[in-house]
């Protein structure tokens, strides 16, 4: 019979938080899926050991605050411009990798224009998108990715595609684009799942390395606050309502 | 035959308990502490730990990164 502290001992070791991540405490709600991606990033980063070679554009969200969670170089950008301000990064520094992190409000609405236009150009950056089809920091509302039926603050009746559209599938659309090299839709809401996220993250930032055009990661995730879930009910929620709406593997790998 | 053992070592100060963790768990080791932590968080504890089998399932779910794992090899 071994003791715990028998255990607990520096060679024995198998996973443990990346260095990459500062000790700061994340102010995601418990359960939140950025938390996941970012370990998942900074895990990345440090394999490729790219840390003073990896510059991210954090968009406006509850993911605005990412530098102060992820110990490289960061740059802010406005609301939906970060795949703007991403092409200039990358422009005027090629051999650095540019990443942007944006989640669906931002990418999906009003940044829907610059990441169409940044993909549509191939800029040579890699673009992590999380979708949990819904405004998370604002309270909630209606995002374009929302599904339908879906009762967000904004459509309390639940979305009605006469009134409010259908939910837009923004990862095909641009997997139609020529500038697009690989295009993908992960998760990350068991273990096996993490890992095929960790996978394509990295695969993203090695086409970078290559020059092969924009990258785009599309990570299906939980809000659990906006959607009135404990954190094990919403994983559950999204395998049963998000996944055939938004169904993961690779789009496009060329 | 080689078995192995396995441990993990909650940050319980920095753990949210979402209990992500918990249902991860292959073999039912983690739950929720009845206690809390300094904010509130009933934060996540091995119950069970004669069960962990050091697979780091619970480490790689954890949003907050608070869980390290550890694992040896045992001779049984």
């Amino acid at each position: 019979m071994s003791h715990i502290q028998d255990i607990t001992k520096p060679e024995h070791l198998v996973y443990r938080k990346t260095p990459l991540l500062t000790d700061n405490i994340m102010h995601y709600c418990p359960g939140c899926t950025h938390g996941v991606v970012h370990k998942l990033v900074g895990e990345v980063i440090e394999e490729l050991n790219i840390q003073d070679q990896a510059i991210g554009v954090s968009p406006v969200g509850c993911s605005v605050l990412a530098y102060n969670y992820l110990d490289i170089d960061w740059a802010q950008a406005a609301h939906g411009r970060a795949p703007a301000v991403a092409t200039g990064i990358s422009r005027l520094h090629p051999e650095k990798y540019v990443f942007t992190y944006q989640g669906d409000g931002d990418l999906a609405s009003i940044g829907c224009a610059e990441i169409m236009h940044a993909c549509s150009r191939g800029e040579n950056i890699v673009v992590i998108f999380i979708n949990n089809a819904i405004y998370g920091m604002t309270g909630g509302q209606m995002a374009p990715t929302t599904l339908l039926g879906q009762v967000t603050a904004t459509t309390p009746y639940g979305r009605d595609p006469k009134l409010n559209g259908f939910p837009m599938k923004i990862t095909e659309l641009l997997a139609q684009l020529d500038g697009t090299c690989y295009v993908t839709r992960q998760s990350a809401d068991t273990p096996g799942a993490v890992r095929k996220a960790k996978n394509a993250i990295k695969k993203a930032f090695q086409n970078t390395r290559l020059r092969k055009g924009t990258s785009f990661v599309e990570i299906v995730g939980t809000c659990n606050s906006g959607w009135k879930m404990t954190p094990v009910d919403a994983n559950t929620w999204m395998r049963e309502n998000m996944f055939p709406k938004y169904p993961l593997g690779d789009i496009k790998d060329i | 035959m080689a078995k192995f053992k396995g441990a993990i070592v909650v940050d319980n100060e920095k753990c949210k308990g979402c209990g992500l963790c918990v249902v991860a768990c292959p073999t039912k080791v983690i739950e929720l502490n009845p206690n809390v932590n300094g904010k509130g968080y009933h934060y996540a504890w091995m119950k069970n730990p004669d069960d962990c089998i050091g697979c780091a399932s619970c480490g790689l779910v954890c949003p907050d990164s608070v869980i390290s794992v550890y694992k040896m090899s045992v001779q049984s």
